[in-house]
């Protein structure tokens, strides 16, 4: 098998320039897929990072009902103490959940006393909360930058920059809140700005903050209720496994009617960012799709021009008693060599690229977040997969070829001019 | 016992609705260890005969044994197995593998066919490239030898597997007289070393004279069949 590769290699040599030609066009698609591959991936990666650490959550466990109309913001979809008490039960059982935050979100009137405007407010228990978004303080600033011990305490809000630009407030100003709670009466209470935050992608990314004590008096709610509970899982990559494990631990919970008690989404379902990670996946595979073809179409000609070249060759071969399967293992040998090649080179360039684009990381704004750093990364995973992508596609190129010439009879082959 | 036997042997080609005889009713026996030239103008039907002989095509009638194995109705398969254990070629354009050296071009039926260690191939190329004179010139590509030269190459490539019959169709056609009269008297002193049965076709007279046995083709059919004493001062010119 190794002669055979061997005599393959030299008959790939035999026209450098064409063979280098193809092996070249090869490479530049595997390359072009290990580089969007990497900065696709890097920017989803982030993006997501974004969305499921700073603000969402990766997971949200509500009251049935409550996701549909979650633009109003609905008081009446809240869960009492006792629901919460179940969902605690669930979320602690499994191994899978590393940390959970109760959340209360409201709507209110945002007074700076001369203007008003309306403000969605993300009522939160700090200490839980950057348990469940670790990275919820990275796009806030505070009056008191480097010695805040806390997120955010009682009589404190922190509001979206856009809004605070608007209204020209700054950390340390006095506002007042005015919400209507669910019965309908309007209550107000006075608080400090403490911070501002930055907006990120979604409705609930252009929330502002609140301690949950405050929204629990602001809506004067005689019992704690919350509107959602937040999950953090302890391996993002099983998201999907122990969704479906809370899913059906939950499903266990019925309401008075007899229907599902609670309602659990991942991001996908709550951030439109969720689409554009499809179509980043989907312009993902258009690019396996164009390298494969690429490689097909190379290869193809290559082996076809290859037969043409040498049929009197394939003829003295088979003349001397070389068995048409054999015939055939040289010439899907020689495809298989080009694909290999290609593959090593590809996969060699490709890291440089990604090493290089580490180095000089890419600076990008996506929607209102600016800086963004991408550093694309490309998994061994990855890697193996695409090349025995394109070694199968070599395989498939010269299967036509290999199989012509195995065909050929001696006397045809050995009179052809 | 006859090595080869052609009996009543036909074959037509058909090229659209053109039907062409080029061989009609030819029989003939080889015996082993022969040095026989089937002789003839073009279109004779030497290279069909030798094709017909070689398991490289299949007659329209007749019956052709081998070692009293009749080959006509082998496969594929069958025909290339059996004509890398029992036959080696010459042919006329040499067809040298180019990508690779001399040893390797006479390594090559070991490897694809006999699958022989290392160096069990060593060991026999080495030989046959020192009985044609060319174990100096092992490491050259054929783009490197002279026609004389390729041509001992494919005689060593012939016989490396130790086959029991040479077929060489026209071996001396692409050469000057003087390689190709060193060429065939080559092949003779092959054949009287390996006592392989050497069977080729020529139209060179002066060529046709260095055969045991000429026979004669004409139109597709065996005209004549000569037995010839060749001397043997003459034979080691």
């Amino acid at each position: 098998m190794i002669r055979i590769f061997k005599i393959a290699l030299r008959n790939l040599m035999r026209y450098k320039r064409r063979t280098l030609l193809t092996s070249l066009l090869i490479t530049m698609g595997v390359l072009c897929v290990i580089l969007f591959s990497g900065l696709s991936g890097s920017f989803k990666g982030m993006m997501i990072g974004q969305i499921t650490d700073a603000n969402l959550a990766q997971i949200q466990i509500h009251k049935k009902g409550y996701v549909s109309s979650m633009d109003s913001i609905p008081l009446n979809l809240n869960l009492n103490k006792k629901g919460y008490a179940k969902i605690e039960d669930v979320l602690k059982s499994n191994p899978a959940v590393q940390a959970w935050a109760p959340r209360i979100k409201l709507g209110a009137m945002l007074s700076n006393y001369s203007e008003t405007t309306n403000i969605r407010l993300n009522a939160i228990d700090p200490e839980k909360e950057v348990k469940v978004c670790p990275a919820v303080s990275d796009r806030m600033a505070f009056v008191e930058k480097d010695t805040r011990e806390k997120l955010i305490r009682p009589g404190e809000v922190i509001i979206p920059d856009k809004l605070a630009k608007g209204m020209k407030i700054k950390a340390g100003d006095s506002v007042v809140l005015v919400a209507n709670n669910k019965d309908g009466s309007v209550n107000g209470l006075n608080f400090t700005v403490a911070g501002i935050t930055e907006t990120v992608v979604g409705p609930q990314g252009k929330e502002g903050y609140m301690h949950i004590k405050d929204a629990r008096a602001l809506l004067r709610m005689e019992k704690p209720e919350i509107t959602e509970v937040a999950v953090r899982l302890k391996n993002f990559d099983t998201l999907t496994p122990a969704y479906k494990k809370l899913k059906a631990a939950l499903a266990q919970f019925k309401n008075k009617k007899g229907k599902p008690a609670f309602e659990i989404h991942t991001w996908e379902k709550l951030s439109p960012f969720y689409n554009i990670a499809k179509m980043i996946d989907l312009m993902s595979a258009s690019m396996k799709v164009i390298m494969v073809s690429i490689v097909l179409i190379s290869i193809l000609n290559v082996m076809i021009m290859s037969v043409y070249e040498r049929v009197r060759e394939i003829g003295a071969m088979s003349a001397i008693g070389t068995t048409p399967g054999k015939i055939m293992a040289l010439f899907l040998a020689e495809g298989i060599t080009l694909g290999l090649i290609s593959i090593v080179a590809g996969n060699i360039i490709g890291l440089a690229g990604i090493f290089i684009l580490n180095i000089y990381k890419i600076e990008f704004a996506f929607g209102r977040m600016d800086n963004l750093l991408l550093a694309p990364s490309v998994s061994f995973v990855e890697l193996f997969w695409l090349s025995v992508i394109v070694l199968s596609v070599s395989v498939f190129a010269s299967l036509q070829p290999a199989w012509k010439a195995s065909k050929m009879e001696p006397t045809d082959a050995l009179g052809h001019v | 016992m006859a090595l080869i036997t052609a009996e009543d042997v036909s074959k037509n080609y058909h090229t659209g609705e053109i039907n062409t005889q080029a061989l009609s009713g030819v029989s003939v026996e080889i015996e082993p260890a022969a040095f026989v030239s089937f002789v003839g103008p073009s279109g004779s039907g030497k290279t069909t005969l030798l094709n017909l002989i070689g398991c490289l095509d299949k007659p329209t009638q007749g019956k052709i044994s081998v070692d009293g194995r009749s080959v006509q109705d082998l496969n594929r398969k069958q025909a290339a197995v059996f004509r890398g254990s029992f036959f080696g070629f010459i042919f006329q354009a040499f067809n040298l593998f180019p990508v690779l050296s001399a040893y390797e071009n006479v390594e090559y039926p070991l490897v694809m066919v006999k699958n022989e260690t290392a160096s069990e191939r060593s060991e026999q190329v080495l030989k046959v490239l020192e009985a044609v004179g060319m174990l100096e010139q092992k490491d050259k590509r054929p783009d490197q030898l002279s026609g004389g030269q390729k041509q001992r190459v494919a005689v060593a490539r012939a016989l490396v597997t130790r086959p029991k019959v040479v077929l060489a169709d026209e071996p001396t056609a692409n050469l000057d007289h003087k390689t190709a009269v060193t060429v065939i008297r080559l092949m003779r002193a092959m054949r009287d070393e390996f006592d392989t049965t050497f069977i080729f076709s020529t139209h060179d007279p002066t060529i046709m004279q260095e055969a045991e046995i000429i026979h004669t083709l004409k139109d597709g059919k065996l005209i004549n069949s000569e037995k010839r004493l060749v001397r043997a001062t003459e034979a080691q010119k």
